[in-house]
C-alpha cells in the first residue's frame, strides 16, 4: 500500500440531483505520471477538487501517503505535500513573476506578522533565502528574464510554466496539473511534455487531467478515463488506446 | 416609552406603527433586488432615490401647490430620470466592472445626490400634506393613521403590479431572462443593456414612490438615505436577495420587529434595532429566510 | 520598486521636518494634525482594502471606539492616556476579531453592508449611551498626551507627533507589504482559490490584516482625543467611515503612498474650496461650505470613473511616460512593460 501516494475508495460526489464522481476507486503509484482523460463533462476537474478539498465528496474515502483526507480544507492539502494547477491559469496578475513564486515558499517559510511588520526585508535573511529559492524555480522553468515583469502580462504559454514553477516552489510530494497543455500550441505542448518528465525525475508524482492526446500517451505512465462519473478504463497508454469502451466513450456508439 | 402592562392596544399600536416602516422597507428592498437582479450589484445610492422623491413632492405639493396626483407622478417621473441618469453616466460606461469599483462608484452617486438635496433643499426637515387627512382611525384601542392604509395600499398594488409586469408582460419577462442568464438572453435577441437601464429606472420609480408617501409621516430631510438604504437592504437579504416578494415579506417583518423593539426594549436604539437584525442575517443565514443557499454561491458577488 | 518607496519615504520626512517651518499660522498647522489623523486611518484601511482586497465601509466605528475609550478612560477613570490608548487597541482588537470572523466570510457587496451596519450602530450607541459616552453633548476635559514627561502643547508639537506616528506607521506598512505576509495578502487578492492551494489560510489572514486595520484606526481616534480634548458622537457617524475610503480610493487603492496623497489631498479639499471661494464668486458662483459634500462625491466619481487606480498610480503613469518619452528622445530604448 505504500506505493500508492493517492488512493480514491469509492469516491462519490453529488450536486443536488446530478451525480458528478460516481463510485470512482483509484490508485496512483509514487514517482509516476498518471493520466486522467474523458470526454468533457467526465467529471475530471471535480475530481481534483475533491482531492484539495475545494469540494466535500458526498462519500467515500481520499487517501493520501496513507492519511485519510475527507474533510481536509484547501489551504491544508498544501502542507500536507499536494500542490495543483488550475484549469483556467489562476496565477496572481497583480504581483511579478517572481514574487508569484515567492508565494510558493509561503509554507517553507515562517515569518509572522509582528515580526514582518518591525523589521524592514533587507534585515530578515528569511526573506532573502525566500527569494533565492523563488529565483531558483524561476531558472529550472527558464523564465528568468520575466523575474521582474507583471505576470499578467505574460504570454498563456509562460502563465502556465508560472503556474507551475510556483506549485512546485511548494515542494509538493503530488503535483496535480489541470489542463496544463490547453490553450498551447505544439512547440509549447512538447516543452510542456519535457517539463513534466523533469519533474518526475525529481520524484514527484504528477497526476494531470488532459485533452491533448499525444501528450498524455507519450509521457504517461498510467492512464485512467472517467466518463460520466465513472471509471471505464486504466492501464498503460496502449492498453487503454485499445480498449473498446474507450473508444465508445469517445467517439459514441 | 416603555409599555410594560403588555395589553392588546399597545400591541397592536406597535404592529400598525411597524406595518407603516415596514412597508417602506418592503419598497426599498424591491429596489434593491430590481438591480441586484439585473446587474449583481447592490446600489448604495438605493436610499437616496427614496429622498428625493419625498423632497420633490414637497416642493411641488407646498411650493407649487400642484395636486397630489399630478406632483405624485411628476416626482416619479423626476427620480426616474435620476436614476436613468445614473445608469447612463456611472454604471454603463465602466468596462472594468470589479466589486470595489462599483460599490465605491454607487456610493460616489449616493453622496453626489445627498450633497445636490443639501443644497437645494436645506438641511431642515420637511412637512408634507397626508394624502387624506390626518385624523387617526380608532381600531381596537389602537389608532392608525389614514397615511399608513394609504401606504399599505399602495404597496399591495405596487405588489400586484410587481407580478404583472414580470409574469406577463414581455417585457417583464425579458428582465427575469436577462437575470437568470444574461448571455443566453442576449442571444435570444434581447438588448440587455435596455434592460439594465430600465431596472434602475424601475428601482428609482420604486424608490420614489416609498419616499412620496412616508414624507407626510416622517418629514424628509436630505441625510435621510443612508438609513433607509440599510434598513431596506437588510430587509432585501432577510428576504433572500433577489427574491422580491420575500422582501416584501421581510421588510414589513422588520419594520415591525423594529417597533416592537421600540416599544418593548428602548426608543433610543430603535434604528440600531434593525441594523443588528441585518448583521445578525448577514452573519448566520446570508441566503436570507426565502432565499437557498445554494443560489447564493451561484450570483457572483 | 522599493527603492524608490525609500526615496518616497526620505522625502516625506524631510517634508515633515521642514512645513512647520514654513508654515508659521496655528491654524493650519491644526488642520495638518488633523490630516495626519484621517491619513493614519486610510494607511490601516488601504492594507485592507488595496491589499488584502476587502472592504470596510465602517472603519469610522473603529476611529470611535478608539476615541471613546480614550475619553472615558482618561477623563472619568483617570487612566493615564497611554494606557487608555493601548486599552483602546486591545478593544478594537477583541471586536474585529469577533466582527471579522463572520463578516470575512461574505463576499463584496455583503461585507460592505455589514461594516456600514456596524458603523452605523457604533454610531447610534454613541448618541444614545448618555452614562457611557455622554451622549450627544460628548465627554470633555480629556488630557493631554504626554511624551518622556513633557506635555505635549502646541500644536507645533502635536504636529511633529502626529506625523512622526503616521511615519511609523507607513514603515509597518512597507515592511508588512514585502513580506511572507504581505505577499500572502495579495495573493489572496489576486486569486483565493490559488493562494489557498499554496497554503494561505485565507479567513485567517483576512481577519488579521482587518484587526491590524482597526488598530490603525484606533489610534487615530486617540490621537485625535488627545489633541481636541473633547470628543461628541458628530464626527464619527457614517460619513466618515465614506470619507475614508473615498480619500483610499481616490489617492490610489494598491498603494500605501495613495492612501497618505488621498488623506492628505481630501483632508485639505474644504480648506482649499474655501480658499477658492472668493474666486468662484468673481465668476459668478457663491461657493457655500455646504457644498463640500457635492464636491466630494463629484470627485470620488470621477475619479472612479476616469482613472480607477487614483491619483497615485496616475501620476506614476504619468512620470512613466515622461520618462520613456525623454529616453526616447534621448535615443535610448526604455524598459516599458
Amino acid at each position: 500500500m505504500s506505493d500508492s501516494i493517492l488512493e480514491l475508495e469509492n469516491l462519490r460526489k453529488n450536486f443536488g440531483g446530478v451525480v458528478a464522481v460516481s463510485d470512482l476507486s483509484l490508485k496512483i503509484r509514487r514517482g509516476t505520471v498518471s493520466s486522467l482523460i474523458g470526454p468533457n463533462g467526465a467529471g475530471k476537474t471535480t475530481i481534483f477538487n475533491l482531492v484539495t478539498g475545494f469540494l466535500s465528496p458526498s462519500s467515500g474515502q481520499i487517501y493520501f501517503a496513507g492519511r485519510r483526507l475527507n474533510k481536509i480544507k484547501p489551504h491544508m492539502t498544501a502542507s500536507v505535500g499536494i500542490g495543483r494547477t488550475f484549469q483556467n491559469v489562476q496565477i496572481f496578475s497583480n504581483m511579478s513573476v517572481l514574487e508569484n513564486i515567492m508565494v510558493g515558499r509561503h509554507l517553507r517559510s515562517r515569518a509572522g506578522i509582528f515580526y514582518s511588520s518591525f523589521f524592514p526585508p533587507f534585515l530578515r535573511k528569511e526573506e532573502n533565502t525566500i527569494r533565492e529559492d523563488a529565483e531558483k524555480q524561476l531558472t529550472f522553468l527558464g523564465l528568468d528574464q520575466y523575474a521582474d515583469v507583471p505576470a499578467g502580462s505574460l504570454p498563456l504559454g509562460n502563465q502556465r510554466m508560472l503556474e507551475i514553477a510556483r506549485a512546485l516552489a511548494l515542494e509538493p510530494k503530488l503535483l496535480l496539473l489541470d489542463e496544463p497543455a490547453s490553450g498551447l500550441n505544439a512547440r509549447e505542448t512538447i516543452a510542456m511534455g519535457g517539463l513534466i518528465e523533469k519533474i518526475k525525475n525529481m520524484n514527484i508524482t504528477v497526476l494531470l487531467v488532459e485533452h491533448d492526446m499525444e501528450l498524455v500517451m507519450d509521457i504517461s505512465d498510467h492512464v485512467a478515463v472517467v466518463n460520466f462519473g465513472r471509471l471505464i478504463a486504466e492501464g498503460t497508454p496502449i492498453e487503454v488506446q485499445e480498449n473498446p469502451d474507450v473508444i465508445t466513450a469517445y467517439l459514441g456508439e | 416609552m416603555n409599555f410594560t402592562d403588555g395589553s392588546i392596544a399597545d400591541v397592536l399600536q406597535f404592529l400598525f406603527m411597524g406595518i407603516q416602516r415596514g412597508c417602506i422597507y418592503a419598497m426599498v428592498a424591491m429596489g434593491f433586488n430590481m438591480i441586484y437582479n439585473s446587474t449583481g450589484i447592490i446600489n448604495f445610492a438605493q436610499g437616496e432615490f427614496v429622498v428625493l422623491g419625498g423632497l420633490m413632492m414637497v416642493t411641488l405639493t407646498m411650493a407649487l401647490n400642484l395636486s397630489i396626483v399630478f406632483a405624485f407622478i411628476l416626482s416619479m417621473f423626476f427620480v426616474i430620470i435620476a436614476g436613468i441618469l445614473m445608469e447612463r453616466l456611472t454604471i454603463n460606461p465602466v468596462k472594468q466592472p470589479t466589486v470595489l469599483r462599483l460599490i465605491i462608484i454607487t456610493i460616489a452617486v449616493s453622496i453626489i445626490i445627498k450633497g445636490a438635496a443639501m443644497c437645494f433643499w436645506g438641511k431642515g426637515s420637511h412637512y408634507m400634506h397626508h394624502f387624506s387627512g390626518t385624523e387617526p382611525l380608532e381600531f381596537f384601542g389602537a389608532t392608525i393613521l389614514p397615511q399608513t392604509i394609504w401606504i399599505i395600499a399602495i404597496l399591495l398594488l405596487l405588489v400586484a403590479a410587481y407580478v404583472y409586469f414580470f409574469n406577463y408582460t414581455m417585457t417583464g419577462k425579458c428582465m427575469r431572462a436577462c437575470s437568470i442568464n444574461r448571455d443566453a438572453a442576449r442571444l435570444a435577441g434581447i438588448n440587455d443593456r435596455k434592460m439594465v437601464m430600465l431596472s434602475f429606472a424601475l428601482s428609482a420609480g420604486i424608490g420614489a414612490i416609498a419616499g412620496i408617501i412616508i414624507t407626510p409621516i416622517i418629514q424628509m430631510d436630505y441625510a435621510r438615505g443612508a438609513m433607509l438604504g440599510l434598513k431596506g437592504f437588510g430587509a432585501a437579504v432577510l428576504g433572500g436577495l433577489g427574491n422580491s416578494m420575500g422582501a416584501v415579506v421581510a421588510g414589513v417583518l422588520l419594520g415591525i420587529l423594529e417597533a416592537l423593539g421600540a416599544g418593548y426594549i428602548s426608543s433610543h436604539y430603535m434604528d440600531a434595532i434593525a441594523l443588528v437584525i441585518l448583521l445578525l442575517v448577514l452573519f448566520i443565514r446570508p441566503s436570507g429566510i426565502f432565499g437557498s443557499s445554494e443560489a447564493m454561491r451561484l450570483k457572483e458577488f | 520598486m522599493k527603492g524608490k518607496n525609500s526615496a518616497g519615504f526620505i522625502a516625506f520626512i524631510i517634508a515633515i521636518i521642514v512645513i512647520p517651518f514654513i508654515i508659521n499660522n496655528d491654524y493650519y498647522i491644526g488642520v495638518l494634525v488633523f490630516t495626519a489623523f484621517n491619513c493614519l486611518a486610510c494607511i490601516g484601511l488601504c492594507l485592507l482594502m488595496g491589499y488584502a482586497g476587502q472592504i470596510s465601509i465602517g472603519h469610522g466605528a473603529f476611529v470611535a471606539i478608539g476615541a471613546y475609550t480614550s475619553a472615558i478612560l482618561t477623563s472619568k477613570l483617570a487612566w493615564s492616556p497611554w494606557l487608555a490608548m493601548l486599552c483602546g487597541i486591545v478593544i478594537v482588537v477583541v471586536i474585529a476579531f469577533c466582527i471579522g470572523i463572520p463578516a470575512l466570510r461574505l463576499k463584496g457587496h455583503y461585507l460592505a453592508m455589514a461594516t456600514l451596519g456596524f458603523a452605523s450602530i457604533i454610531h447610534i450607541v454613541a448618541v444614545a449611551a448618555v452614562d457611557l459616552t455622554g451622549g450627544p453633548s460628548g465627554i470633555v476635559s480629556i488630557p493631554r498626551l504626554g511624551l518622556f514627561g513633557h506635555v505635549l502643547s502646541s500644536d507645533t508639537q502635536y504636529f511633529y507627533f502626529s506625523w512622526g506616528v503616521v511615519a511609523f506607521g507607513i514603515y509597518i506598512a512597507f515592511n508588512l507589504i514585502n513580506s511572507r505576509v504581505g505577499r500572502g495578502l495579495q495573493a489572496i487578492h489576486g486569486s483565493e482559490d490559488a493562494a489557498s492551494s499554496l497554503g494561505i489560510n485565507i479567513t485567517s489572514y483576512k481577519v488579521k490584516v482587518f484587526i491590524l486595520s482597526a488598530v490603525y484606526a484606533s489610534v487615530s481616534g486617540s490621537l485625535y482625543a488627545y489633541y481636541v480634548n473633547y470628543i461628541d458622537p458628530g464626527p464619527f457617524d457614517v460619513m466618515l467611515s465614506i470619507l475614508l475610503v473615498t480619500m483610499v480610493a481616490v489617492g490610489g487603492l494598491h498603494h500605501i503612498w495613495g492612501a497618505v496623497i488621498g488623506a492628505i489631498v481630501l483632508s485639505l479639499l474644504p480648506e482649499f474650496l474655501s480658499f477658492i471661494s472668493g474666486y468662484l464668486q468673481v465668476i459668478g458662483i457663491k461657493y457655500q461650505p455646504d457644498y463640500d459634500t457635492l464636491v466630494y462625491g463629484g470627485i470620488l466619481l470621477i475619479i472612479m470613473l476616469f482613472l480607477p487606480e487614483g491619483i497615485f498610480k496616475g501620476i506614476d503613469g504619468a512620470i512613466g511616460n515622461v520618462k520613456s518619452f525623454f529616453l526616447k528622445v534621448a535615443g535610448r530604448p526604455s524598459r516599458r512593460v
